[in-house]
């Protein structure tokens, strides 16, 4: 199956995930057995669940495996004492696992509580629909009261159950002084049904329970279906590997070592930090040298060497050598978390915005409202019948209850979300898209999202091609990016020599024997055997030398990320301001940004500089979409009006950003833009809709025309209405999907057009 | 109108029986993959016993 194609999806590559942690992760279940649920983002198809679950139920000691192809997720059993080897196999299987957070599980309930609620409503609206259909053709006298009755019996506890939903929304909203659209749904339903029982009573010939009920059904399916994309969003961001380390192996005075989790890591303690393995805590070198990737921490492209007495940052990936670290502060006061405290801090932004829906019903309400007191006071006034006038007054209220309304805005933005979640991009909120049709400045971190923050051969063409082979042979021993660049460029030559004796000094370099020669691999003073030659220590590069003698020079570049070409140029049609704020060098700055033709970049900035950057141009009136991924650049998604992040992004900018695309292209960004756009024109278009409705409706209910088989009917055509026009987002991009993948400039550049 | 003395608690007992099915189906967990479940039809089972026939 092409699905399970390696590669197919994302470019997430895990760090390994150890044994220690695993066991830390696991809950007991008693019996000697535990339990672990790990994340597989791999997993496709039924072929990958097969795969799974065979795989692990193969290994000793596993008690049972089961897979959840929605959350692609796997939950393992397995007897405690065994720790049977599920990483290895699973990696083996070709299914990287990884531990997600589950501090959020409690959400799920909320799901099971709204079908719960929507089983229950639709029910009630079945069953009362069909008694009202008896009713309008034509049942009378007491079979019409028995009618009434039982469905007062059905809608009584649907109102109490489903309508609990609204109730509490529209409370919560009230005491805080606020109006959202559930506070005239509330009434409405509420006095639909008072009313109603007041006339079943009564022994009248008019109820509107089946108004009240099937109201509710249709607000339930809209909300269902949001909050069923919002999950399937929110854990397909929460599988993406993590990256912040969970513990270190710690040294005890007495030299025992022992993992322990970051929160129990205090200064001054010791710590084991091996090659591939990310620093948990601000610490200071005390043995060993090694090269560190900071690229997600400050946005430095390139390695640094570090050796005893260096100091490292929380977050920073050791690459080469092992490590011996002193702790030099807590995790709560790392740099990590100081970047949590920033964004936090700069987060003002996002909390002022109000939704589309809520400034609609905000207005929306009171007119409402206003209108039935009227039609109530003018009846009243013309033949005085106070029955007759609150029955119409009622009637106003319940045509004008927000079905459609309430439909609007939530259809337009699931059906919206889909269409990104097809294409890899996950809405982690759904106001962002709303907040996404607004900006007109786009600003770009550089290392990791305008570049792919991995190096790339440079010079290929100055080097003699046997030299390549050579260090191609040499450097796919190490893990030093570098060295792994110039293996990638050099691959598939002829003329590797054999190498024996191959050692790895971490933080200069590689050597290796052939051919009775001594190869070596690395920085210039070291390769040539020249330490402390002030001629040869400043060169920048990597050298490959034959017993002392320099053989080939390398140059490196941080490669482009595929289709950020293509991005930039789609944003500038689309008249958006592009900007890039990175922490790296000037130079390496300049010539990103002279190659993408991005006119204003501020190089070398400082966390705290980005979001005072983004502050100054949101005073100065504009709205910005920032797109990073280093932890850097965590205050600044913050920060901006909207954020974005790829899915290779720090732990807490992923969670901090509105939308997450997995897939390499940066293509995505102008795709999410476009299709904002026309989520907004459809939010418009409903609402316009809706209002329509209501022109049209209202007059009837104002001179007491409305019944309740032309309130069913209004209510449910308007709903259905507005649901079809939500679907056309569907349809429109299905029939130009085409167009999308070749060029998104021109799907962004139309629709700018037309706003 | 006597036929509706029977016709209609068979008919809210019939809608009130389909509502609890779905509320069993929910507790016990058949919507917690809707994705795998669909593809689970497909995985053959592996035979438990020998004297299961193909």
């Amino acid at each position: 199956m092409s699905c399970c194609a390696p590669g197919a999806e994302a470019i997430v590559e895990p760090d390994t995930l150890s044994q220690d942690e695993l066991r830390h992760a696991a809950r007991s279940l008693g019996d000697g057995i535990a339990q672990i649920d790990l994340s597989v983002p791999a997993v496709h198809c039924g072929a990958c669940i097969h795969a799974v679950e065979q795989g692990l139920s193969k290994v000793d000691g596993v008690v049972s495996a089961r897979v959840n192809l929605s959350t692609k997720r796997v939950s393992i059993r397995f007897l405690e004492d065994r720790s049977p080897p599920l990483v290895e196999t699973l990696k083996r299987l070709g299914y990287p696992p990884h531990l997600f957070d589950d501090a959020d599980l409690g959400k799920e309930r909320t799901l099971t509580e709204l079908l719960r609620a929507l089983a229950v409503s639709g029910f009630a609206a079945g069953n009362v629909m069909l008694l009202s259909v008896s009713v309008w053709s034509g049942a009378e006298g007491s079979t019409r009261d028995l009618f009434h009755w039982i469905s007062a019996l059905i809608a009584l506890p649907a109102l109490v159950f489903a309508g609990g939903v609204f109730y509490r929304s529209a409370w919560s909203a009230l005491r805080h002084g606020r109006m959202n659209m559930d506070v005239p749904i509330a009434i409405g339903v509420t006095l639909a049904y008072a009313m109603s029982l007041y006339e079943t009573f009564h022994h009248a010939d008019q109820a509107y329970f089946d108004a009240s009920v099937s109201l509710l059904f249709f607000l339930l399916i809209g909300r269902t279906l949001d909050l069923v994309m919002r999950d399937k969003a929110r854990s397909a961001v929460l599988g993406l590997a993590r990256l912040a380390p969970r513990g270190a192996v710690v040294i005890a005075p007495d030299g025992s070592r022992e993992y322990r989790p970051v929160g129990e890591i205090e200064p001054g303690a010791r710590l084991l930090a091996a090659a591939g393995e990310r620093i948990c805590v601000d610490a200071r070198v005390i043995g060993g040298t090694s090269d560190l990737d900071c690229s997600l921490v400050n946005g430095e492209s390139w390695p640094r060497r570090v050796e005893p007495g260096s100091l490292v940052q929380a977050g920073t990936l050791n690459l080469t050598g092992p490590l011996t670290l002193e702790a030099t502060a807590r995790a709560e006061d790392s740099f990590l978390a100081e970047m949590l405290r920033m964004m936090e801090a700069a987060e003002g932004g996002r909390t002022r915005y109000r939704r589309i829906a809520d400034r609609v019903s905000s207005l929306y309400a009171p007119v409402v409202h206003l209108t039935a007191f009227l039609t109530f006071l003018c009846w009243m006034a013309i033949d005085g019948n106070w029955h007759k006038a609150i029955t119409i007054a009622i009637a106003v209220l319940i045509i004008t209850c927000p079905c459609a309304l309430g439909l609007a805005v939530p259809i337009v933005q699931v059906v919206a979300a889909r269409r990104l979640f097809e294409r890899g991009v996950m809405v982690r909120d759904g106001s962002a898209m709303e907040r996404l049709a607004e900006i007109d400045t786009v600003v770009f971190d550089k290392t990791g999202t305008l570049t792919v923050g991995r190096p790339r051969l440079a010079n290929v063409i100055d080097i003699a091609p046997g030299m390549l082979a050579i260090a191609a042979g040499l450097g796919a021993h190490s893990r030093h990016p570098l060295s792994q660049a110039i293996a990638q460029a050099g691959s598939g030559r002829a003329g590797v020599p054999d190498f024996e004796a191959i050692t790895e000094t971490p933080g200069f370099g590689i050597e290796g024997l052939a051919g009775g020669s001594v190869w070596r691999l690395g920085r210039a003073e070291w390769a040539l055997g020249r330490d402390g030659d002030p001629q040869v220590s400043g060169r920048s590069g990597t050298i490959l030398a034959r017993d002392g003698r320099e053989c080939a020079q390398f140059q490196f570049e941080d490669a482009l990320r595929p289709g950020a070409m293509q991005a930039v140029r789609a944003l500038q049609q689309a008249g958006k301001s592009v900007e890039m704020l990175s922490g790296d060098t000037e130079k390496t700055c300049r010539d990103v940004a002279e190659s993408l033709g991005i006119p204003r970049y501020e190089a070398a900035l400082l966390p705290s500089g980005k979001v005072t950057r983004i502050a100054e141009m949101a005073q100065s009136g504009h709205k910005a979409l920032m797109v990073g991924d280093g932890l850097n650049d965590a205050p600044a998604l913050g920060a901006a009006h909207v954020s974005m992040a790829p899915a290779t992004a720090a732990d807490i900018g992923r969670n901090a950003a509105d939308f997450v695309f997995l897939h390499d292209s940066l293509e995505a960004v102008p795709f999410v833009i476009a299709i904002s756009r026309q989520a907004g024109k459809l939010v418009r278009q409903n609402i316009g809709l809706a209002i329509v409705y209501n022109v049209i409706a209202v007059p009837i209910a104002i001179l007491g025309h409305a019944t309740p088989l032309i309130a069913a009917i209004a209510m449910s055509g308007s709903s259905l209405l507005v649901i079809g026009n939500a679907l056309r987002l569907l349809g429109l991009q299905r029939t130009n999907s085409h167009d999308d993948i070749v060029s998104p400039a021109t799907a962004l550049s139309v629709t700018a057009e037309q706003a | 109108m006597t036929v509706l003395v029977y016709l209609l608690p068979v008919a809210l007992f019939l809608g009130f029986a389909g509502l609890v099915a779905f509320l069993w189906a929910l507790k016990s967990g058949q919507y917690d993959d809707m994705d795998g479940a669909g593809e689970r039809i497909l995985i053959e089972q592996e035979p438990t016993n020998k004297s299961e026939i193909k």
